[in-house]
C-alpha cells in the first residue's frame, strides 16, 4: 500500500516539474555576468543599465516581449562556460550578452557564436575578438579594450610627458591596455608592469615605481584592484608629486566613491559620460538615478546601449529571430539612440566613436564623479579591424 | 634597484606579513585545537572591516571602528559556531569544507543585503595618512608602520597569553590531544567556543586594519584566506609559532617576488618576456615556496602535535 503511494507522489513530482513556465515562443536573452565577488560592481552596473532599459520599455525592448535570463559568473572562466553551454543548449536563448571580463569572453564568445546565437558585448573587448577571431554573430556595443587607453597615450603625449610609469593586471584585457597605451604614447616607457589579477596589496608596485622616478603613471586597474591601488598611492604621499592617468575604468563610479579623496584631480579617458548632452543620456541618467539612488557608471551606460541596440534589431525583424541574417543585419545598422550621440560600427561590428578626456571632480552635491574637459579622438577606429576577414 | 629600495620593500613584505599573521593565528588554533578547517574565517574578516568602516563613518573616528570591529567579529564567530559549527566537529573534514563554504556563500550574500553591492569608503585617520621617514630618503606610509606595530603587539600578547596564563595552557594542550584535555574534565565545549571567538576576534581586527588601504567590498575575504591556509600549512597546523614565521615568510616571499623577479628576469631574457614571465612566477612564488617546506618539514615548521 505504501509503496502504491510513493509511485503516486513521485509520479505527481515528476508531471508537476514538467509543468514548470512552457516555453513561450518569445526571444530568449541569455545574460552571464559577475554579480557577486571582486569586481561585482561592474557586472552589477551593467545589468542595471541593461534592466532599465527594459522598464522603460515596460518589459519589452523594441516593442518586442523579450524573457531575459541572467546568471551569475563570480568572475570565474569555468563558471561562466558552463552557464554558457547551459543557456544555449537547454533554455535555447537567441541573444547574449553581459560579461564584463576578456578572459571569461575569450572562453565563453567563441562558442556560442559558432553555435548560431548572437553575443552583444556591453564590456569585455578583447583584441582577439576584434580582429583574427571575429565572428559575424558577435557585436561590441562598449569599445575595443585598446580604445580608451590609446585615447590616454595620446593625451599623455599631448600633455608633453616623456617617461611614463605604465601598470596593468596580467590578463588579456591588461596586455591590450598597455599595448593600445603604448601605441600612440611617444615618449619612454619608465617601468612596464603586469600585476596579479584581483590583487590587493600594491606597496610593493608603488615602492618600485617610487624608485624608477617617472614624470606620470598610467594604470589600468579595473573594479576593487583600482580601489585598492588608488588609496594606497595616495597614502604613500605620492598623488601630487607623480600625476596618475588612467582610463575610464580605474574612475568609473563604483571606484570613486569608496576611494573619496584619493581620486579628486585626477585625468581619465571615456567614451561616455553622464554630462554628454543629448535627449537619449539625459533620460538615461535620471532615470538611472531615480531607480536605483546612485550615479551611472559607463558600464551601466554600455549596458544600457546593448539593451537599446538589441531592441532596434528586435523592432526592425519584428521580434522574428528565424532570419538570422536579417537580424543581424539590423544588428550592423545599429539604428538606435546611444547615450553616447552618433553610433555606429566598423567592419568588424567594433564603435567607431569620440573618445573624450574627463576629470575627477566633487559635484555641488558633494558627490565624486567626472567631467569632461575635452576631447581626444573623432570617429576613431580600433586597430585590429584590418585583421578581420568579415 | 638600491639598497633603500630593498628596504622598503622588506619593510612592505613584513607588513603584509603581519596581516596575514592575525589572520592565520586564529586560524591554526582554530585548526589546530578544533581539527575544524574553517572556510568562513574570510568572511569573519570581512564582517570586521565592513563593521569598522560603518562604525569609524558614523562616529568619524577609527579608533572607535576598530574597537567595535573586533567584538562584532567575535560575536558573529561565536554565534556562528554555537549554531553551526558544533555538528562539524565529528564529521570529515570534507563535510567541515563544504559546510563553512556554504558559510562564505551566506555571509557574501548577507553582507550584500546589509551594505549594499558596491564596495563602501574607509579612511586612514588622520594621525596616521602621513609618511615617516624612517630610514632618509625612503618615506613610508605611517599607517603600514602602525599595522606593522599592531602584529607585534598582538603576536606579544599571544605569546603571553598561550604560555603564561591557564587559558593559554588549555590551549596548548587542546592542541596537542583534544581527547584527553576532555577526559581530564576540562569543558571543551566552552574551550572551542571561547578559541574561535579569539580566532574570529583577530579576522576582525585584521579586517578592520585592512579596511584604510584594501577595497571594503563582499568577497574581500576569499582571497586572503587562500593565502592564511599556505601560511599555516607551512607553519605548521596549531601552532601560533608556526603561524608568525609562516606569516612573515610568506608576506617577504609574496613582496620581495613581486618587487624583484621581473628585474631579475631581465638579466637573461628581453623585457616584455621577463615581466610577463616574472610577474607569473611570481605570483607562484609562495606555492613553490609551501612545496619546498612540506618537502622538507612534511608537517610544516613547528606542528603542534610533536
Amino acid at each position: 500500500m505504501s509503496r502504491k503511494i510513493t509511485l503516486a507522489a513521485a509520479a505527481a513530482a515528476v508531471i508537476g516539474l514538467m509543468a514548470v513556465p512552457a516555453m513561450a515562443d518569445g526571444v530568449k536573452i541569455g545574460m552571464i555576468t559577475t554579480l557577486s565577488g571582486g569586481g561585482s560592481g561592474l557586472g552589477i552596473d551593467i545589468r542595471d543599465g541593461f534592466e532599465l532599459a527594459l522598464k522603460q520599455g515596460g518589459g519589452k525592448l523594441g516593442g518586442i516581449e523579450v524573457e531575459v535570463i541572467t546568471q551569475d559568473d563570480a568572475r570565474k572562466p569555468e563558471t561562466a562556460k558552463q552557464i554558457a553551454d547551459r543557456m544555449v543548449k537547454s533554455d535555447k536563448v537567441d541573444i547574449m550578452t553581459g560579461i564584463v571580463w576578456s578572459n571569461l569572453a575569450m572562453a565563453v564568445v567563441p562558442g556560442v557564436t559558432k553555435d548560431g546565437v548572437f553575443y552583444i558585448s556591453p564590456n569585455a573587448g578583447p583584441s582577439a575578438l576584434a580582429g583574427k577571431m571575429c565572428s559575424e554573430n558577435y557585436f561590441n556595443v562598449a569599445w575595443q579594450n585598446d580604445n580608451l587607453h590609446e585615447a590616454m597615450g595620446q593625451h599623455v603625449t599631448d600633455k608633453g610627458f616623456k617617461n611614463v610609469y605604465i601598470m596593468a593586471p596580467n590578463y588579456p584585457a591588461g596586455k591590450d591596455a598597455l599595448a593600445g597605451f603604448k601605441r600612440f604614447y611617444k615618449g619612454n616607457v619608465a617601468g612596464e608592469v603586469y600585476t596579479k589579477l584581483g590583487q590587493k596589496d600594491y606597496a610593493a608596485e608603488i615602492s618600485a615605481l617610487r624608485a624608477a622616478k617617472p614624470d606620470a603613471v598610467f594604470f589600468f586597474l579595473p573594479g576593487g584592484m583600482g580601489i585598492n591601488f588608488l588609496k594606497q598611492y595616495a597614502q604613500a604621499g605620492l598623488k601630487d608629486s607623480i600625476p596618475l592617468f588612467g582610463p575610464a575604468f580605474s574612475f568609473d563610479e563604483t571606484i570613486l566613491t569608496p576611494v573619496g579623496d584619493a581620486a579628486l584631480g585626477v585625468f581619465n579617458t571615456s567614451q561616455w559620460n553622464a554630462d554628454i548632452d543629448n535627449a537619449a543620456n539625459r533620460a538615461f541618467v535620471a532615470d538611472f538615478i531615480a531607480e536605483y539612488g546612485r550615479r551611472p557608471s559607463l558600464y551601466a551606460s554600455q549596458g544600457y546601449d546593448a539593451a537599446r541596440l538589441i531592441g532596434s534589431a528586435l523592432k526592425a525583424v519584428g521580434g522574428d529571430m528565424s532570419d538570422k541574417s536579417a537580424f543581424r543585419m539590423a544588428l550592423t545598422k545599429a539604428e538606435f539612440e546611444s547615450v553616447r550621440g552618433n553610433f555606429r560600427f566598423g567592419s568588424n561590428h567594433h564603435p567607431i566613436q569620440d573618445i573624450y578626456v574627463r576629470q575627477v571632480y566633487q559635484n555641488d552635491k558633494g558627490e565624486l564623479t567626472n567631467k569632461i574637459v575635452g576631447k581626444v579622438f573623432t570617429d576613431h577606429q580600433d586597430a585590429y579591424a584590418k585583421d578581420c576577414k568579415m | 634597484m638600491t639598497a633603500l629600495l630593498v628596504l622598503e620593500q622588506v619593510l612592505n613584505g613584513l607588513q603584509l606579513g603581519v596581516m596575514l599573521f592575525l589572520l592565520a593565528a586564529g586560524l591554526t588554533l582554530i585548526f589546530g585545537i578544533m581539527d575544524l578547517i574553517n572556510l568562513a574565517h574570510g568572511s569573519l574578516y570581512m564582517v570586521g572591516a565592513f563593521v569598522a568602516a560603518s562604525v569609524s563613518q558614523w562616529t568619524g573616528s577609527f579608533m572607535l571602528g576598530l574597537l567595535a570591529a573586533m567584538p562584532a567579529a567575535a560575536a558573529v564567530g561565536m554565534a556562528v559556531e554555537m549554531i553551526a559549527l558544533r555538528t562539524l566537529y565529528e564529521r570529515n573534514h570534507l563535510d567541515q569544507v563544504l559546510a563553512t563554504f556554504g558559510l562564505i556563500l551566506f555571509f557574501n550574500e548577507l553582507v550584500r543585503i546589509i551594505w549594499g553591492p558596491r564596495a563602501i569608503f574607509m579612511d586612514v585617520p588622520e594621525a596616521l595618512s602621513g609618511t615617516i621617514e624612517i630610514v632618509p630618503g625612503a618615506p613610508y606610509p605611517a599607517f603600514r608602520l602602525a599595522i606593522i606595530a599592531v602584529g607585534i603587539a598582538v603576536a606579544v600578547f599571544l605569546y603571553f597569553l598561550i604560555s603564561r596564563t591557564r587559558i593559554g595552557m588549555l590551549i596548548r594542550a587542546g592542541a596537542s590531544n583534544r581527547e584527553m584535555v576532555g577526559a581530564l574534565g576540562v569543558d571543551v565545549k566552552l574551550l572551542f567556543t571561547l578559541v574561535f571567538g579569539l580566532g574570529a576576534a583577530l579576522a576582525g581586527l585584521a579586517g578592520a586594519m585592512a579596511g584604510p588601504i584594501f577595497a571594503v567590498e563582499v568577497g574581500m575575504g576569499e582571497g586572503v584566506l587562500i593565502l592564511t591556509f599556505v601560511v599555516i600549512v607551512i607553519g605548521g597546523i596549531g601552532s601560533v609559532r608556526g603561524a608568525l614565521v609562516g606569516a612573515l615568510l610568506v608576506g617577504l616571499v609574496d613582496t620581495l617576488g613581486r618587487a624583484f623577479l621581473p628585474t631579475l628576469l631581465r638579466l637573461v631574457a628581453d623585457p616584455a618576456t621577463a615581466d610577463g614571465v616574472g610577474a607569473s612566477v611570481a605570483s607562484m612564488s609562495i606555492y613553490i615556496l609551501m612545496a619546498a617546506v612540506l618537502v622538507w618539514r612534511p608537517r610544516g615548521l613547528f606542528p603542534a602535535h610533536g
